[in-house]
């Protein structure tokens, strides 16, 4: 059964100068368990498609379609865990009432609260710091904080956007080798947003390449890794081949001398 | 120590100052009664004496305001109509219950403003007009139209303060309650919250450090309000009024002990305020 489902799906925001077409006939389908990635250059789209998913952008045209419902009955089925480019951690909650805001709003019981804030803690390594306010932590850190709070209400869709974009390179490998097992682990369905083609081809089943103005799907990667991947993973032959064909699509969807007309 | 220091040291300069001031204007007077009397060539120090110990100066010296201030509380019995402390309680009480009256409105305004578009448009210019209005004009409409009716005393001096004070509220409140970034009411869609919990979980705790900014503006203004507002009615006594026959019987230093409680009120205010705002802040989790 497909988590995701757009067909010719376009989207184009209103400007004063011309509208600007963030998404044009995109098709594409998403199944369950898949941990399907999002590359491409700035305005290629990739982000908006993202937020069409979780209902906060309106599709102009085509059909979108997320657990075979439309996303804002998605949405208000609770269907899926958002994490953002930033942590938005509330800074007047400690890490564990942070965790457990999505647990309040849709009115879950004080001990079962408790318990999945604490499973979720676990799952993300943040054990210990419950009792922490978000200040203390280190940017990783509040990182996992937010992907826990997504994770907390255990909907079967994760969507990541550009998670780790704004951290440094040590803290994201090991937040990507993390964010595997986690997927390993709770067998859900990531779409995941990100410009860093490395990240990208460590990551994912499938890597879809977007290039921008319109935004729309270039090419659709399947990748032959294998589920279980080390880190060192990443100077294998194969996995330079995926990152090439994956670079190839980039420069092929995207000619740089447009830029400067 | 070496916070306290720049701190005496400013007093000191102050301080100097203003007994400088007091020689130099009180001096005509002082010459003329020192010709009445027929002294001649009197010493700068004890002219200067003279100066500071005049019954009604143009300028009173500090030490004769603060002796007036010990005499017209400490000094004296509370129920006194002389009594300071009496009058400041007066004055207080009609500030406090109009900051309450002006804090509840001005967040009632903002709430009402923020989540409805048509008030926000047809509140704002009204709001920013009542602040256009002198509160010198204002008052005593306000105080005597009341007692035609029969409300007198308490009320319509709070209402007063509760006119001043309620803008800085609404103003810093709805700035407030707008400073959640548009990443933060994203997350709450998307776990479908409603405005209510939009509200309370995430509009009201960001809007906790604007309140009591705000506050601080808002309780100083009550509090000009309230003596504003005892100038237009002698009989009710209160700080206002011990301005108002200060000035009428040209007793200077009966005047500036008025103003000196009355400033003092203001600063134990704003720091009672600031106090509560230290302990919200600590419950909310911010750096020490």
């Amino acid at each position: 059964m497909s988590v995701v489902q757009a067909m010719d799906l376009g989207l184009t925001f209103p400007a004063g100068d011309g509208d600007v077409v963030a998404l044009k006939d995109v098709n594409l389908t998403i199944g369950k368990g898949e941990f399907v990635s999002f590359i491409g250059p700035s305005g290629c789209g990739k982000t908006t498609f993202l937020r069409a998913i979780a209902d906060l952008e309106k599709p102009t045209s085509g059909t979108l379609s997320v657990n075979g419902q439309t996303p804002e009955e998605a949405r208000r089925a609770r269907a899926y865990g958002y994490v953002f480019q930033a942590a938005a951690l509330y800074p007047w909650r400690t890490i564990e009432k942070n965790v457990a805001l999505p647990l309040e709003i849709m009115g879950y019981g004080q001990a079962q609260q408790h318990e999945r804030v604490r499973a979720t803690l676990e799952l993300v390594n943040l054990t210990g710091f419950e009792k922490k306010y978000p200040w203390q932590l280190s940017g990783g850190m509040q990182q996992r904080a937010s992907i826990a709070r997504a994770l907390s209400f255990d909907a079967d869709l994760l969507l990541m956007d550009e998670p780790f974009g704004a951290l440094d390179e040590i803290v994201r490998d090991h937040l990507n080798s993390e964010l595997l097992k986690l997927w390993d682990r709770t067998g859900k369905t990531i779409c995941f947003v990100t410009h860093s083609i490395p990240e990208a081809v460590y990551l994912s089943t499938r890597i879809v390449v977007m290039s921008p103005r319109p935004g729309r799907v270039t090419d659709v990667i399947e990748s032959t890794l294998p589920r279980e991947r080390p880190l060192d993973i990443r100077e294998t032959p194969e996995f330079l081949e995926i990152a090439a064909r994956v670079r190839d699509g980039l420069r092929a969807g995207h000619s740089y001398e447009e830029e400067h007309v | 120590m070496t916070r306290i220091l720049p701190v005496l040291t400013i007093l000191l300069a102050l301080l100097l100052f203003w007994y400088a001031m007091a020689v130099h204007m009180n001096a005509p007077w002082q010459n003329t009664l020192n010709n009445r009397a027929g002294l001649e060539n009197v010493p700068f120090m004890d002219f200067a004496q003279q100066a500071w110990a005049q019954d009604k100066p143009v300028l009173p010296a500090p030490h004769q305001v603060v002796s007036e201030i010990w005499n017209a509380t400490i000094a004296l019995d509370i129920t006194s109509r002389r009594s300071l402390a009496y009058h400041g309680w007066i004055t207080l009480s009609a500030t406090l219950l109009g900051f309450a009256f002006g804090t509840m409105l001005g967040i009632v305004l903002a709430v009402a403003i923020i989540h409805n578009d048509a008030s926000d448009r047809s509140l704002m210019p009204w709001i920013i007009a009542s602040q256009t209005i002198p509160i010198l004009a204002v008052a005593p409409m306000v105080v005597v139209g009341l007692g035609a009716v029969g409300l007198t005393g308490l009320v319509p001096k709070a209402l007063i303060s509760m006119y001043l004070s309620f803008f800085p509220v609404v103003v810093g409140m709805v700035k407030g309650l707008r400073s959640p970034e548009a990443i933060q009411l994203d997350l709450l869609r998307t776990y479908d919250a409603s405005p209510v919990q939009v509200f309370w979980k995430l509009r009201w705790p960001a809007a906790m450090p604007f309140l009591f900014a705000s506050m601080k503006v808002g309780i100083a203004i009550s509090l000009i309000g309230a003596v504003v507002a005892e100038l237009s009615n002698a009989s009710g006594g209160g700080l206002g009024v011990r301005l108002l026959t200060g000035s009428y019987n040209g007793q200077t230093i009966q005047i500036w002990a008025a103003l000196f409680i009355a400033a003092g009120l203001a600063a134990v205010l704003v720091a009672i305020v600031g106090g509560a705002e230290k302990w919200v802040n600590g419950r909310m989790g911010a750096r020490a």
